[in-house]
């Protein structure tokens, strides 16, 4: 049994260090959010709640700049979901590996459920498949302790400088310029890249519609699009 | 323009919830469930599908010049998605992207 603890126990900090390079991604959104959120004008505990109980860095910066828009709070949820819904995806391709664990494991791999700790387990998993599975667990939440607490605490010094930096740093910008960098590196297949701008070109012609829905139409379609491309270039690669 | 704190809180516990019932969806309440393969093919792009919407007018209309557009944020937002495709670099992405602005700005102010 000592043996099997000490292996979890390796398995939990070499999950710790392969999660440590996330932190150049994490730190900076995070800092960004806390910053943006408060410019917004948020108070430190509502950048915080977001950080905290959401904890899904896209989703919030949507939300943000939808609510900046004056977007209803329904349009602000749907389209800030929308932006998560992804992540159903990660639940299911971990089910084979956690879907028997006790509830209480379950909803707390929920809650750290992020893009980082999902790809990080999903290959670590389809290298060492047969490993036990308090293993499995460990490494998931080792790489979630290299980039949870900093998530929170970069948000949090975030929002402590929000308030101090000047107009002149253009800090509005910060948001187009966080979903260009976690887009762009996506838009390396033909369905992405039509997927994108259909929804660039439908959002802009669709920008008179009321209560910022013509996003959703516009990503409606996209997603349509993107779906369709793929089928008709599996099929043509098929034949 | 200041938010409205009780909207606020309606986004952050909507947005809280919803985001840990489509994280638990799978491994807690439907189980082993197959899905249907067009429905992940078109779940595959959702992201994609909203963000460069969401994005674009932030781009061409931004608040800050009060909605007319802005060389400076155009040639940023260029450089960005150059960078990012090219690099495949989320960082590069970010630092080039204001690297781009604040050079602009200072070039033309």
């Amino acid at each position: 049994m000592t043996a099997t603890y000490n292996t979890a126990k390796s398995t939990f900090w070499r999950g710790y260090r392969e999660g440590l390079p996330f932190i150049l991604v994490v730190v900076p959104f995070g800092t960004l959010f806390g910053v943006v959120g408060t410019e917004a004008g948020l108070d430190i505990i509502q950048v915080m709640s977001f950080s905290v109980l959401v904890i899904a860095g896209a989703s919030q910066f949507s939300a943000l700049a939808l609510m900046a828009e004056d977007a209803p709070t329904i349009i602000v949820l749907l389209t800030s979901l929308a932006v998560n819904l992804r992540m159903a995806m990660y639940s299911a391709a971990l089910v084979p590996h956690f879907g028997k664990l006790r509830t209480k494991t379950k909803l707390w791999i929920s809650y750290f459920l992020v893009d980082q700790s999902f790809a990080m387990s999903i290959k670590e998993f389809g290298e060492r498949p047969d490993q036990p599975i308090d293993n499995k667990i460990s490494y998931f939440f080792g790489i979630v302790l290299a980039i949870a607490p900093l998530w929170y605490s970069s948000t949090l010094i975030g929002a402590i400088m929000g308030a101090s930096i000047p107009d002149a740093f253009s800090l509005d910008f910060a948001v187009p310029i966080c979903f260009i960098a976690l887009i762009a590196p996506l838009l390396r297949t033909l369905p992405h890249i039509l997927t994108a701008i259909t929804s660039v070109i439908g959002a802009l012609l669709l920008a008179w519609v009321p209560y910022s829905l013509g996003l959703i139409i516009a990503a409606f379609f996209a997603m349509m699009v993107g779906a369709y491309a793929e089928l008709k270039l599996e099929q043509k690669n098929a034949s | 323009m200041p938010l409205d704190p009780t909207k606020i809180w309606y986004v952050i516990t909507g947005l809280a919830i919803g985001t840990f019932l489509i994280r638990y969806s799978f491994l807690g309440l439907l189980g082993n469930r197959e899905l249907p393969t067009w429905f992940l093919r078109h779940l595959n792009y959702v992201g994609v599908a909203v963000l460069p919407g969401l994005i674009a007018p932030l781009i061409l209309w931004p608040a800050a010049t009060g909605g007319s557009p802005d060389l400076a944020r155009i040639l940023a937002a260029l450089s960005a998605i150059a960078i990012g495709i090219w690099k495949n670099s989320v960082i590069g992405a970010v630092l080039l992207g204001f690297s781009t602005l604040y050079i602009v700005q200072f070039l033309t102010a």
